[in-house]
């Protein structure tokens, strides 16, 4: 159920990737996705493939890992393939009954595919190699000057990373209160749609109850412990570059200038198409 | 009502590595209007243990027997089984939703699709069973105190008419006094109504106080299933599994290894002064 | 002077039906004095509603008298300047080991207090060694608070209290929602602090156990500070113990017993050798 989906799950493992700074990290994730955007031909696809590739044997998590959590959106992959394929109008390539592919079609399909499966790759491997709090730490850090236009940043990030200390808490109440109202005759599976939204009832209204007792006490317990806002506060465990994070981003505006230079010069044109 | 575990075995994340044993060949049987004590120290499969003996959760392998009859049969109704095995969490006033005490009694009955009268009268009589004063049966849940909710928790699965009542822990975060008295109620539910009760705890006074037989789990594993004097009786054992007997029992092994006469079986209080005063007694005479 | 001490402690609330309108006002503590002397183990006793817990949000700023006064280490709570050095001096634990933990990772967890007093990096962590090897949980400092036991959570909020060095720690029921194991693993954490690193404790419980080595305990009923006294003197008066709704341990029972019996055994007796070596007098 819940507990199997493993898109965006830290992987525990040693690796250079494991270690860069989560900046980097977050990085590295804009770039590649601004990247996947700009590619339209085979050369750009052949240079964001190998830099993908090389990320994930670097990172030391098993493809298999990464691939098992593109299971919960397969879905909407193929959907938003199909629909490419099937509504892009232009030169038709073939007809069947109502339904039209043309060569434009296709090749919108093509690349979609590719771009969504990347940027769900590449984006998860940042999440799976990234603990949440480093995570939410990067990016407070990342977004700070954002504070003078009045961004509570820092904010943001509590908020953040003490949303991910609770889910797992809250999804274990959630089976316990299920299975407490399961022993009163609940039913949670029968029924029309209204039906069954209703039959929540019972398990909504204990688990807002109880969210709202645990950030009640919660927010005590931060006050007990002298926690008064970002200001005049220090860090544990400060942000700070290192030699790999440095010749990280050398690596992705080398790579950023391939897949510029590539999209330029690289195309093919291939029975008509150009590639 | 009988309910009779088979060589029940329950597997958590099973097939992977963090593949867990929660329950391993456990064999159990339960007669009618027993009062059973379920020990074992957190993450022992207890509360596992009593999750399957109303269904919410189906065994990896072997077999339950209510009242003759297997749960996990295609035809068997575990909605059914659900209403005569009442099944108490921990904490059970978090399960609480309705806004006042009597609507969120008759949301069980409710459910059995029960005619309205019907559902009105099965509330009432299980708060009153529960000793819940009637002036209060329409007050706001916000109201109570926690001893108070967890009567009405209570209430609302006797509202089922339950043959049989497992309770987890359902002294845990009361005070002395709140402890007692809910004791005393699930006593007087088995005494006076003939429910079967299955008490589960870690409390060892609570326990040699009020029940006729003792389970202790450790590892899953069923490892003594016997009288409270007789459980009692291996407390080196049960220190193992990280648990303890009752305060009498050292009071008594004690005494005993000081020379003086007792009787080591003695688990409360009021067996524990009359053995003393004998062994006393006798002492004196003997002088 | 002692570390803590209370002046006529009162504190009320208004009372609200369900619309919100008041409906009269409640005195939660009542005219309460008391004084906890530095490097002292203090158990304040009392069943649920006694007013126990809402003294304890007293003594480190979270709630504010209404009439009296509290001072700790000489700090009125009530002087808006002392609030934060007031929670500094006195660290507080509380009942539920899962909503006190903030941190994603424990030694993260322990250098939240540090974190936010401001400690240089390198000071938090060691503040954060220390206090994990205190209690007894250093091996875990890389671990999830969630696959923890009920114990091991309530150690590692002892860590994170005893990380920002305080000359107090205030516990409000850290045992109510734990097993008999995780209840010991937390009682003799705090007695180690208390013998060994000298921090005054402030153990509010309703388990009589745990109270039997306090060198003063307060009995609380409806608001007020009923008993006083050390545990012998308290555990003497069983009938009125009985009275306040509070239990007595087995052992003393057991004593109290006897002795109504006939036995010639002193009262007050806590622990199973003063009753063996009491009836091998008797």
């Amino acid at each position: 159920m819940i507990k199997d989906i493993t898109l965006g799950q830290y992987y525990e493992t040693d690796s250079v990737i494991h270690r860069l700074d989560p900046r980097t990290k977050l990085i590295a994730t804009v770039v590649y996705v601004i990247s996947l955007f700009i590619f339209d031909n085979i050369a750009s696809f052949l240079v964001a493939t190998a830099f993908l590739i090389a990320v994930i044997r670097l990172s030391r998590v098993p493809f298999k890992f990464i691939v098992k959590g593109m299971k919960g959106i397969l879905f909407l992959l193929l959907f938003t393939v199909v629909m490419n394929l099937f509504l892009t109008t232009g030169d038709v390539l073939v007809k069947l009954g109502v339904f039209t592919i043309t060569r434009q079609g296709l090749k919108a399909a093509l690349l979609m595919l590719v771009r969504l499966t990347y940027l769900i790759l590449g984006s998860s491997l940042m999440t799976l190699t990234t603990t949440p709090n480093n995570l939410t730490d990067g990016l407070e850090k990342l977004l700070k000057h954002l504070e003078i236009v009045k961004v509570p940043v820092h904010e943001i990030s509590m908020m953040m990373s003490i949303a991910l200390r609770f889910i797992p808490i809250l999804l274990e109440e959630t089976d316990k209160i299920m299975k407490a109202q399961m022993a009163r005759g609940a039913d949670f599976e029968t029924g029309s749609i209204i039906t069954r939204a209703k039959n929540m009832v019972p398990l909504l209204v204990p688990l807002f109850v109880s969210a709202f007792r645990r950030a009640n006490d919660l927010a005590m317990a931060m006050e007990a412990r002298c926690y008064k806002g970002g200001e005049g506060r220090t860090k544990m465990k400060p942000l700070v570059y290192k030699k790999n994070d440095w010749i990280s981003k050398i690596i992705l505006v080398v790579y950023l200038a391939a897949v510029i230079v590539a999209v330029r010069f690289g195309s093919i044109s291939v029975a008509g198409f150009t590639l | 009502m009988s309910l009779i575990l088979n060589h029940v075995n329950y597997v958590y994340s099973a097939d992977t590595t963090y593949e867990i044993k929660a329950l391993d060949d456990v064999c159990l049987e339960i007669g009618n209007g027993e009062f059973i004590g379920l020990i074992g120290h957190t993450g022992s499969g207890k509360s596992t243990l009593v999750q399957h003996m109303n269904g919410l959760l189906k065994a990896t392998s072997g077999q339950i027997l209510y009242n003759g009859e297997d749960i996990y049969d295609k035809d068997y109704s575990l909605k059914l089984l659900r209403q005569k095995v009442g099944l108490v969490f921990q904490y059970p006033e978090h399960q609480l939703f309705e806004t006042d005490v009597i609507s969120d009694v008759m949301f069980g009955p409710k459910n059995l699709k029960l005619s309205k009268i019907e559902v009105e009268k099965r509330a009432c009589d299980a708060l009153t069973m529960v000793g819940f004063p009637e002036e209060m049966w329409n007050r706001s849940l916000f109201e109570l105190s926690g001893g108070q909710k967890r009567r009405v928790a209570i209430a609302g699965v006797l509202a089922m008419k339950p043959e049989m009542l497992i309770l987890d822990e359902p002294t845990a975060g009361l005070d002395p006094k709140g402890r007692e008295e809910i004791l005393t109620l699930i006593r007087g539910l088995q005494k006076e109504q003939g429910i079967t009760i299955v008490l589960v705890s870690h409390s060892m006074e609570d326990v040699a106080n009020y029940v006729d037989r003792i389970v202790v789990m450790d590892h899953g594993r069923v490892m003594m299933n016997d009288v409270p004097r007789e459980v009692f009786r291996h407390y080196e054992e049960l220190e193992k599994m990280g648990l303890a007997a009752p305060q009498v029992t050292y009071i008594m092994q004690a005494l005993r290894m000081k020379g003086l006469d007792v009787d080591i079986d003695a688990t409360t209080i009021p067996e524990a002064r009359e053995q003393i005063l004998l062994a006393l007694g006798r002492d004196w005479r003997e002088e | 002077m002692g570390i803590i001490e209370t002046e006529n402690l009162v504190f009320e609330y208004i009372e609200r039906d369900e619309e919100g309108n008041p409906i009269g006002v409640k005195r939660a503590v009542d005219n309460v004095s008391i004084d906890v002397k530095r490097g002292d183990f203090v158990a304040i006793l009392g069943h649920n509603g006694s007013g126990k817990s809402t003294l304890a949000k007293h003594l480190n700023a979270l709630l504010y008298p209404t009439e009296g006064k509290v001072l700790v280490d000489g700090m009125d709570t009530n002087d808006e300047k002392y609030t934060w050095p007031v929670r500094q001096t006195a660290g507080m634990v509380f009942q539920n080991p899962d909503n006190q933990i903030i941190g994603s990772i424990v030694e993260e967890d322990v250098g939240f207090g540090p974190e936010n007093m401001g400690i240089p990096t390198a000071e938090i962590w060691e503040r954060v060694k220390e206090s994990l090897t205190i209690v007894g949980m250093k091996e875990y400092r890389k671990h999830s608070p969630n696959k923890l036991s009920g114990g091991q959570k309530q150690r590692v909020a002892i860590a994170g209290v005893v990380a920002m060095h305080p000359k107090c720690i205030i516990m409000d029921e850290p045992t109510a929602m734990l097993d008999p194991n995780g209840r010991k693993e937390v009682i003799r954490a705090a007695r180690a602090l208390n013998d060994v690193e000298q921090v005054t404790i402030v153990l509010i419980t309703h388990y009589m156990e745990e109270v039997i080595y306090a060198d003063k305990v307060i009995v609380m009923d409806g608001g007020k500070v009923v008993m006083q006294g050390t545990p012998k003197d308290i555990f003497s008066q069983v009938e009125k113990l009985k009275e306040l709704r509070l239990d007595v341990p087995q052992v003393t029972l057991l004593a109290y017993e006897l002795r109504k019996a006939g036995v010639d055994i002193p009262l007050g007796i806590l622990t199973t050798e003063e009753l063996v070596a009491a009836l091998w007098r008797a």
